[in-house]
């Protein structure tokens, strides 16, 4: 049985992501947001899944599509937000913007857009954990595209050669930018990849935050069994466009994903059918659930008027951190 | 012989940084292919695997660009890898992490995160070795900001620079040429470090500077000793790091001699001679009294046949050549 605490903090995180996400695009449609901003909406469940099982200690790698693994594993909603305006006050100082998003000191040692380039990182801090014995495990999060880099499958090998404290995490979200899985790969067998490297590897719905908790405490403490690796494929979905709000989500770009299927997954919103489910359990009265959307909302408000009222780095500070001195 | 005058070869030199970098920082690992074999990495590793063990000295698949991920990756864990590319070509695969993730990783962060890893690409020349098992990419590298890269010529260097390449906060690209591996010199038992972005006098002259690196130091330093029976007094700069290039003391040399000869490693096009060929132009403009010759690899993959090989790598004799050419 989960926690009425558990609960409440997995809907209160995936609210934050949502909002968080939700917030910027009117900006990101005005053009007061000009960074490429890659919108987590929809997939909340499997940040605040994962992160459930986590401790602070363990280390989270991303990638292009990460505000939500960030706020999930220690990072700040003003960092995030003041970040994407590339403002000082960001978690990246304004010199990362959205895809670089980091909270270091949390153990989200950060996010990087080249494809699967994070799998190999993820993978050496689980050796660091492992040469140092420190009982750390390691997360790398990756999409569907990521499984046609090269990196993918030598991290992999690598990591199940020397029993790594790692958790692959895709997030299959069914499309590479605008490519459809089923043209990018010739079967929709992710999960599969793991088993000629003798990795346990478990396929699991995206959308829903307790089944993705259940499978991450399960590989979880495989890896701190010594177990590890383990690799987890969740099946979901973005409400929003590769990069943007758009791909048939607005209306102005219908030429990517059926309109059709937008519609289905949309029924699959994994916030809502959280929310179903806390109403059912009574963990929550109607009441308490608009609270938390009004609170959650005024945080996410607060935040952005912190990235607002924060300033932009210095013009003579742009040779700042090339090398640490 | 006293500890004080203590020889040794420049592969185990290395051998000496890594002994003792390990057994004081337990955070510091090698890993590569081919670290448990001669085979691969000459004597550079011995004695490591026995001591250390197989946590620490990590020998690898062929997984270049996986492993050399791991590395930064367990460098922003906390750790101080050594990852070594037994032939530097290899490392071609291995540009991800080096240039996307480690070089700008420091900066992406606002300066959060540091990136303390070592690359360890070793140039294997000659031996009708072909395009790619032959190449010196140092320029590649040198070009990148967020990335330092060394080259020593002598043995002392070898050691102090390997262990200030691990102390360093950033990643340090450590390049050492094969045929460097059996020069002898003097160094020190204890530990000490060669400062990274330093090059040194070899030897001082007043009529031309030499500026060179790598392998191509010592071929600089035989030129001038004959130039020196010629009545031209060369002075020999080794650079030692490609980059931070020590801008200082190029320029305090040649706005003394006045003339210049570039001799480096790598190809002519865009590489490390262009770089210095370009300060001394910013820094000195017209004061040259003639302008500067570069010795260089020809814009030319390298061949396998020996008669191609003989002229395709410059020795002493073409900086004799270059420097009387500028002096006739």
């Amino acid at each position: 049985m989960y926690s009425k605490h558990l609960l409440k903090k997995m809907y209160t995180d995936m609210l934050v992501i949502r909002y968080a996400e939700e917030i910027l695009v009117e900006p990101i449609i005005k053009g007061e947001v000009k960074c490429p901003v890659h919108l987590y909406s929809g997939q909340e469940a499997v940040a605040v899944g994962i992160g459930a099982v986590l401790a602070r200690k363990d280390y989270v790698f991303g990638n292009h599509r990460s505000h939500g693994h960030y706020l999930v594993h220690g990072g700040t909603l003003k960092g995030l937000i003041a970040e994407i305006y590339g403002k000082e006050t960001g978690c990246a100082k304004g010199r990362g913007g959205s895809m670089h998003v980091c909270a270091p000191e949390a153990g989200f040692l950060g996010a990087a857009p080249i494809v699967a380039g994070t799998i190999a990182l993820a993978t050496g801090a689980a050796l660091a954990a492992s040469i140092r014995k420190d009982g750390r495990i390691a997360v790398s999060f990756f999409g569907d595209g990521a499984t046609g880099e090269g990196t993918f499958y030598e991290s992999l090998n690598f990591a199940s050669l020397r029993k790594l404290p790692i958790i692959f995490v895709c997030e299959n979200n069914l499309y590479a930018t605008h490519m459809p899985l089923q043209d990018c790969r010739a079967a929709n067998n992710i999960v599969a990849t793991g088993k000629p490297f003798c990795i346990p590897s478990f396929r699991e719905d995206g959308n829903d935050v307790l089944k993705v908790y259940d499978l991450a405490a399960k590989a979880a403490a495989l890896c701190r069994a010594g177990k590890g690796p383990v690799l987890l494929e969740f099946m979901t979905y973005r409400m929003r466009g590769h990069v943007g709000p758009d791909d048939n989500v607005q209306g102005c770009r219908t030429d990517i994903r059926p309109a059709r299927e937008v519609a289905i997954w949309k029924g699959k919103d994994p916030i809502e059918a959280l929310e179903k489910y806390l109403l059912r359990r009574k963990i929550y009265r109607l009441i308490e659930l608009k609270q938390t959307r009004s609170s959650v909302a005024r945080t996410v408000k607060e935040a952005m008027e912190f990235a607002s009222d924060s300033k932009y780095p210095a013009p003579e500070e742009l040779g700042y951190y090339v090398s640490k001195k | 012989m006293s500890a004080k005058n203590r020889i040794l070869q420049y592969s185990l030199a290395i051998n000496e940084a890594l002994h003792q970098m390990m057994s004081r920082d337990k955070s510091v690992f090698l890993i590569g292919q081919g670290v448990k074999s001669p085979w691969y990495v000459g004597n550079t590793a011995k004695g490591l695997l026995e001591k250390y063990g197989t946590s620490r000295v990590i020998d690898t698949p062929v997984s270049e660009n996986g492993i050399t991920g791991a590395a930064v990756g367990a460098a922003l864990a906390g750790m101080r890898p050594v990852v070594v590319h037994p032939r530097m070509d290899f490392m071609l695969y291995a540009l991800d992490p080096i240039i996307n993730e480690a070089a700008n990783w420091h900066y992406m962060t606002g300066g959060k995160s540091t990136v303390p890893l070592v690359v360890w690409g070793i140039i294997n020349r000659g031996g009708e070795q072909a395009a790619q098992h032959s190449q010196a990419i140092h320029g590649i590298f040198a070009h990148i900001p967020g990335l330092k890269v060394v080259m020593p010529s002598t043995p002392y260097d070898a050691k102090g620079l390997m262990a200030a390449a691990i102390q360093d906060e950033n990643p340090v690209v450590f390049i050492d040429d094969r045929w460097l591996y059996r020069t002898e010199g003097h160094v020190p038992t204890e530990l000490y470090t060669v400062p990274i972005g330093k090059g040194v006098i070899r030897k001082k002259g007043t009529d031309i500077t030499i500026v060179a690196i790598s392998y191509m130091a010592p071929e600089a330093l035989k030129a001038a000793q004959e130039l020196e029976l010629a009545g031209i007094s060369a002075e020999v700069l080794d650079l030692r790091s490609a980059k931070p290039l020590d801008q200082e003391l190029i320029i305090r040399s040649v706005s003394k001699t006045k003339r210049l000869v570039i001799a480096d490693v790598g190809w002519k096009t865009g590489g490390l001679s262009a770089e210095v060929a370009a300060l001394v132009a910013e820094k000195i403009g017209t004061d040259l009294r003639k302008p500067l010759q570069r010795v260089a690899l020809p814009d030319v993959p390298a061949p396998s046949s020996k008669t191609l090989e003989a002229v395709y790598y410059p020795r002493s004799k073409e900086i004799v050549k270059a420097v009387k050419k500028i002096l006739s």
